[in-house]
């Protein structure tokens, strides 16, 4: 049984409708890469997985929690699943240690000492050894992006969500933050990523999926289906972003 | 007996409301000409201008209105002129609005973007000409929503001259309590009337604001 | 022809100064914490709360803004008896400053907690927190930190508006002032020295919301 599943999903926005049937799974341990042009319905799939947008037809459990049948708690779901955005998002008011402490402290109730720990912990394993004190706007855009993972890390999330988390980087800046992916892929956590970074969803993808007008327009392994496209439409993605 | 005193009691306060509008009416235009003039001197070049409107602007913003009134009222008595409470309150109100105003427009000049400024001095204009030209006119439109939401101010303050004896609506009220006894109904009706006449004008202020935001 | 003006009667009196000028600031720092607390709480109800919080809050704020404050105070000390609900001078001046003040804050902490980036909203879902724990951790401070210099315009002005509390005879520096021209007939010198110790208020108070403004928000 595989840990995410995305059964026929739809959503609409009024009228339009944003995602057409988009089935999905992905097992434990999986690192699917999304791709696909803007406006495709990448981030709203990725929304749907974590609740923070509601669904109108078909059925995605998480680790056989049913998300968005109205029965399941959003927040028990988002204690499993982590997420983290293009615009990192960090609480501006909170040093990166105190952003990551947040959650474990408010949500889990752990004691200040341990999640202390543990967020010094997450922030060496993210390359940020000694940054504990720092605020967001200290630091620089990869920097806040690698304590914007952390900080979903300290929650001990069974899957992350990453959308775009280098679009919004200097170009210089993505390689630091992609390696942090990459070291988490290789530890076995379940990754679901949309990227427009062609290189790292091929070295590091254990799927790729391509996403057309708000269906799964087709997936696979990332090397084959970047070697042979079997639809115009990937083909011209790739050989356009190529 | 009680709902022919409601009725009298009404028009009674109604009749007093007129006070109150006149008063609004003439203290803010009085006010805003004096808030001009302070405007002109707050921004302009010469130190001792600025100096000396921030130090008015200080003086109106940093005392209580009520004590303005007194001021007013007690000190040209000094003069041995004999003051209605109706000058007093006129010359207050002028006063006070006219600190605040010129507080309010300046942030408004200040908001026009520096660029606009480089760009008319390029052109070989004075400084009162860009001021005249390219700065005033785009302030002006900034400048409405806040202006409007200020005259809501003005019309509260207006129940302070009621202490020093200007029969408006606030002192109507005070006097027909007195003879009513009917302080929650009299103060109701006395709310609800300022409320009438000063919650189109937040309204429209909102209003306003809310359309510049939607332009830029 | 222009009188004397003499400051020398007033002397005497200082002491009544003194008691004023401390009824007005033991009047402004409580009613200002009580107002910004009504004031969180009347910008929770209008963003976080629930539909009708939100909606006898937004009535509540207008009835306030659209009134003069002296109509409010009266009503409270005058009108309220009338329900069978009888305060003291104090208490209705504390109570009037407390409710004025709360809703001008509402609106004003609202516009901050508006400006929030609603990422950050989603941050703080995504990492399973409750929308009382994103009110409280995420939201809250920095409002409050971007609003801040607006709240301390505020607590300035009714500051200064309530030097009205002396009509209902509550002991504030307005009525020592009062007293004090009644008994030595110098009325303008009077008010002269009560508005600039007013100004001397207004003064320290904001200078003492920046210091408190430094230590809350070290960053801003
Ligand atoms: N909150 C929203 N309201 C209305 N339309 C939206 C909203 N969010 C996204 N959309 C629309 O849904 C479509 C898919 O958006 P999105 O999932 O963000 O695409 P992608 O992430 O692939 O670029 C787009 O056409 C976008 O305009
Ligand atoms: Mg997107």
């Amino acid at each position: 049984m595989s840990l995410v599943s995305i059964r026929d999903v739809r959503k609409s926005y009024g009228a339009q409708e944003v995602l057409k049937g988009v089935s999905l799974d992905v097992g434990r341990g999986d690192v699917v890469a999304i791709i696909g042009r803007s406006g495709s319905g990448k981030s709203t799939l990725l929304r749907c997985i974590n609740g923070l947008e509601t669904y109108q037809a078909g059925a995605i459990t998480v680790d056989g929690m049913a998300v968005g049948d109205g029965k399941t708690d959003l927040r028990t779901l988002r204690r499993h699943v982590g997420m983290v955005f293009q615009q990192f998002n960090l609480f501006p008011h909170l040093t990166a240690g105190e952003n990551i402490m947040l959650a474990p402290t408010v949500v889990v109730k752990e004691q200040k000492g341990e999640a202390r720990a543990m967020a010094e912990a997450l922030l060496e394993k993210v390359g940020l050894a000694g940054k504990f004190d720092s605020y967001p706007s200290q630091l620089s855009g990869g920097q806040q992006q690698r304590v914007a993972i952390a900080r979903s890390l300290a929650m001990r999330p069974t899957v992350l969500l990453c959308d775009e988390i280098t679009s919004a980087l200097d170009p210089e800046l993505v390689n630091e933050v992609l390696k942090v992916v990459e070291q988490l892929a290789s530890e076995g956590m379940t990754l679901i990523l949309v990227t427009h970074e062609m290189r790292f969803a091929r070295e590091v993808g254990t799927k790729l999926v391509f996403m057309h007008q708000g269906r799964v327009h087709e997936e696979g392994p990332p090397k084959a289906l970047f070697a042979n496209p079997a639809t115009p439409e990937l083909a011209q993605f790739v050989g356009h972003q190529n | 007996m009680s709902d022919f005193s409601f009725w009298i009691i009404l028009q009674n306060l109604l009749l007093a409301t007129r006070w109150t509008i006149l008063l609004s009416l003439i203290a803010f235009v009085s006010g805003g000409f004096v808030g001009l003039l302070l405007l002109l001197a707050r921004v302009s070049h010469s130190k001792t201008l600025r100096v000396l409107s921030i130090g008015y602007i200080e003086l109106f913003q940093g005392t209580p209105l009520l004590m303005q009134l007194f001021l007013f009222f007690f000190g040209v008595a000094l003069f041995d002129i004999e003051v209605s409470p109706w000058v007093a309150a006129w010359l207050a109100l002028t006063f006070w609005t006219s600190a605040f105003l010129a507080e309010i427009w300046r942030g408004c000049v200040e908001s026009i973007p520096k660029g606009q400024w480089e760009a008319s001095e390029s052109l070989a204009l004075t400084y009162w000409e860009q001021m005249r030209y390219v700065i005033l006119p785009q302030a002006l439109k900034i400048a409405v929503a806040p202006t409007v939401g200020f005259s809501v101010q003005v019309v509260k303050g207006t129940a302070l001259a009621s202490i020093i004896g200007f029969v408006e609506l606030t002192k109507a009220g005070t006097m027909l309590n007195n003879v009513t006894f009917q302080p929650f109904l009299v103060y109701s009706l006395v709310a609800l009337i300022y409320f009438a006449l000063c919650f189109p004008l937040s309204w429209y202020s909102k209003r306003l604001e809310g359309r510049l935001n939607v332009a830029r | 022809m222009i009188q004397q003006l003499n400051f020398g009667d007033l002397l005497p009196y200082w002491d009544v100064f003194a008691r004023g000028l401390v009824f007005t600031i033991v009047l402004t720092l409580t009613s200002t914490v009580a107002g910004l607390a009504l004031g969180t709480a009347g910008a929770w109800a209008r963003t976080f709360g629930p539909k009708w919080a939100g909606a006898v809050t937004r009535v509540y704020v207008e009835i306030i803004r659209n009134t003069p404050f002296i109509v409010q105070l009266f009503f409270i000390f005058f009108g309220l008896p009338a329900l069978g609900v009888k305060l003291s001078e104090d208490v209705a001046a504390f109570i009037a400053m407390v409710i004025n003040l709360g809703a001008y804050s509402t609106e004003i902490i609202r516009a901050g907690i508006e400006a929030v980036p609603k990422g950050h909203l989603e941050a703080g879902a995504s990492l399973a927190m409750s929308r009382w724990e994103i009110f409280r951790h995420i939201v809250l401070k920095p409002a409050l930190m971007k609003v801040y210099p607006a709240l301390s315009s505020q607590i300035v002005i009714v500051m200064l508006g309530s030097a009205v509390v002396s009509q209902i005879s509550a002991e504030d520096l307005t009525y020592a002032a009062n007293y004090i021209q009644s008994r030595n007939f110098r009325a303008f010198e009077v008010y002269i020295v009560a508005a600039f110790l007013y100004l001397l208020l207004a003064i320290g108070l904001r200078a003492l919301l920046r210091g408190i403004g430094r230590a809350m928000f070290p960053k801003g």
